[in-house]
């Protein structure tokens, strides 16, 4: 029960089991993001959930034709804005008023507006850092394993490669039947990708 | 199929933002290889220049911990002199980096994809120099860590009311934001290096960096949308870190400082002074490295108008201090402006005016904006006229006090002289070892503007997809 919330906690962060086998999935090539998007809008339609389309620019329009809603990463920043203001404004008032009050020119020893200039900068400092830091949990990064590395083709994926991969952990997986759909859907290459460090080429 | 063609023709033609017919594999070998080959001659020349002038700066920093900051000519009546000069000139460089990085993108400036990269790069390594005179200049470095609310044996604490201390805040969360959201941009484009990379060791060294980037589609959602909300982030704050440099002098109440025009007119400033340092830099790597078709010459004329607008911000600053002096009918406020103009720093207060006001107009010519040798001479000029405004701003205003007795003419020592440049080869040698290492160019970002990154574009070429 708690091994099956793991693992679709995982999978939302695109970290996926593979099977009893070794085989972690299928990974096609696409010539170029117009077929790459109407790929992912068939799979996506096919009933898949797990897969994944990788490319070496972020491509519009793919994150609905994958079924993806909006990321979260908004609310996390909104927590970490919080804790900045809240931080900046209790540690002035504390530090000046409480913990050691200091009279400097009659001045009281805590007001809001010279404090806003901290308030501020500690606001955008921890909304930054809770940003970037809820984008890596979500992303599940750094991942310095993943099996789609075994690939040869995928190192292109960050120069002017375009793939799709479906896990073998989706539920309607087959690997024949899937990859066939693949195909269909105009793949250049279809590729077993096992979690053993070898793969297979199958040209179309 | 025809209605599609109907729209595209109606679209107006807006000159393409990468020229040459570059495609994305054109892209990322033209950037990366530069950091996979031995770098050019010019490279080594300019290292060791820098590297030279980094020594300098070290000896001179040794020489001043070692005897404290008498060996500067900060002395009563002008106490800020020099460092707080060079402090606030650096960091208003670096403000260019996180206006080009996050405000143009924020506005949807394609055209900045192509120069956002270096522009970031130059923001840290100019705030770096501009960090360093603060710390220097509190005399006794070692006890630095007073600035920051740290619990301590004397049971004290910094003092939250004062604008020096926002000035540690504002400038060191600057600088931490400024290296985050450049780093989040870097992470793709170092999974392409990686990806190149043929040596094991450079590819764990890279592997590590990239933090196991496969550009993954679940992955560019969050990622975007962090991008998206550090850009906005980081637009408030770049406009609040000049303003709080600003406080530094407006918050006191010295004539010819306590002016609130200060904190607009410090933004503005500092965005015409990195213009122009973003100018000298890319006219240089982009000849050098070969990437004119990346940066072209509209990036450029694009620039150019910036500094324009931004150099007539200023000077229309510098009038309105003027106007506002003589409108207060304050006699010491009138005398500070009257000094500055006419008094013994006469010629830097005109040096400055010419500098920054007249001589970007000379953009307003269409050729000169795109005179690669006119536009490397500007650059150069706006910053020598953007360090003489910080040095009007804080001497003038200190050397004719109160008290007419203690009346003084600043003169800066050999030290100072020294620092300022060595400070050069500070940013300098930070700057080249960057073009060595990392990509200077934002690779994924400018693939995103070529045409062919639109699904669209597929729709009405299909003989594309079959040839490819």
């Amino acid at each position: 029960m708690f091994k099956k919330l793991i693992q679709s906690v995982k999978a939302t962060m695109g970290i996926y089991e593979a099977q009893e086998d070794g085989v972690y999935g299928l990974l096609a090539e696409f010539p170029n993001p117009g077929v790459l998007i109407s790929a992912a809008r068939k799979v996506h339609s096919s009933g898949f959930r797990h897969f994944d389309t990788h490319s070496p620019f972020p491509i519009h329009g793919m994150d609905r034709a994958m079924g993806l809603g909006q990321s979260k990463v908004g609310y996390i920043t909104l927590i970490g804005s919080a804790t900045g203001l809240g931080l900046a404004t209790w540690m002035q008032w504390w530090t000046s008023a409480v913990d050691y009050p200091l009279n400097i020119s009659g001045k009281p020893f805590f007001a809001i507006e010279p404090s806003i200039p901290i308030m501020f900068e500690l606001t955008v400092l921890f909304s930054a850092l809770f940003a970037v830091g809820g984008m890596l949990v979500l992303n599940g990064l750094p991942r310095p394993y993943n099996p789609l590395f075994y690939s040869r083709g995928f190192s292109r994926t960050s120069d002017d490669a375009f793939f799709l991969h479906i896990a073998a952990s989706d539920p309607n997986f087959d690997l024949d039947q899937t990859e066939s759909l693949l195909q269909e859907a105009g793949a250049k290459t279809v590729e077993v990708i096992h979690d053993h460090g070898y793969s297979e080429l199958h040209t179309a | 199929m025809s209605a599609s063609t109907d729209k595209t023709v109606t679209l107006p033609a807006e000159p393409p933002l990468v020229t040459g017919n570059l495609g994305f594999h054109d892209i990322t070998q033209l950037v990366s290889y530069h950091t996979e080959k031995r770098p050019p001659s010019v490279w080594y020349m300019a290292i060791a220049v820098s590297s030279t002038l980094l020594c300098v700066l070290l000896l001179m920093i040794a020489y001043l911990v070692w005897n404290g900051i008498g060996v500067w000519g900060n002395n009563n009546p002008v106490g800020w002199g020099w460092p707080i000069v060079n402090f606030v000139f650096w960091v208003g460089i670096g403000h260019a980096g996180t206006l080009i990085s996050a405000i143009l993108f924020l506005f949807r400036q394609q055209w900045r994809t192509a120069i956002n990269r270096s522009a970031e790069a130059m923001t840290l390594f100019a705030v770096i120099c501009a960090l360093l005179f603060p710390t220097i200049h509190v005399g006794r470095i070692w006890v630095i860590y007073w600035t920051l609310p740290l619990p301590n044996q004397m049971e004290m604490w910094p003092q939250f009311k004062s604008p020096l201390l926002w000035d540690v805040f504002a400038v060191s969360v600057y600088f931490m934001v400024s290296l985050i959201f450049w780093y989040v941009g870097l992470v793709p484009d170092l999974a392409t290096l990686r990806d190149r990379a043929r040596n094991a060791f450079r590819r764990r060294i890279l592997g590590f960096f990239s933090l196991g980037w496969t550009g993954a589609n679940r992955h560019w959602r969050n990622y975007e949308k962090t991008y998206l909300l550090l850009a906005a982030l980081a637009t408030p704050l770049v406009l609040s870190v000049h303003s709080v440099v600003s406080f530094d002098f407006a918050v006191s109440i010295i004539p010819g400082w306590h002016t609130t025009i200060f904190p607009p007119y410090f933004v503005a400033g500092a965005i015409f002074s990195g213009f122009a340092m973003v100018m000298t830099l890319l006219i240089l790597a982009r000849k050098i490295y070969g990437i004119q078709n990346i940066i072209t010459m509209d990036h450029l004329e694009k620039m150019a108008i910036i500094i324009l607008l931004t150099g007539s911000m200023v000077g229309f600053a510098y009038i309105t201090e003027f106007f506002i002096a003589w409108y207060s009918q304050v006699e010491y406020e009138q005398y500070a402006f009257l000094n500055r103009a006419t008094g013994p720093y006469a010629w830097a207060y005109w040096t400055m005016m010419s500098c920054n006001l007249l001589f970007p107009q000379f953009f307003w010519i269409k050729r000169l904006r795109r005179s690669i040798p006119f536009l490397f001479l500007t650059s150069i000029v706006v910053n020598i006229g953007m360090w003489f405004e910080r040095f009007v701003i804080t001497v003038t205003s200190l050397h004719r006090d109160f008290l007419p007795s203690s009346w003084d003419y600043f003169n800066p020592t050999i030290v100072d002289v020294l620092t300022l440049v060595g400070s050069f080869g500070l940013f300098m040698a930070l700057f080249l070892i960057f073009l060595r290492y990392l990509p200077m160019v934002a690779i994924a970002e400018v693939k995103m503007v070529l045409p062919e990154s639109d699904p669209h574009y597929y729709d009405q070429h299909e003989s594309g997809s079959e040839t490819n």
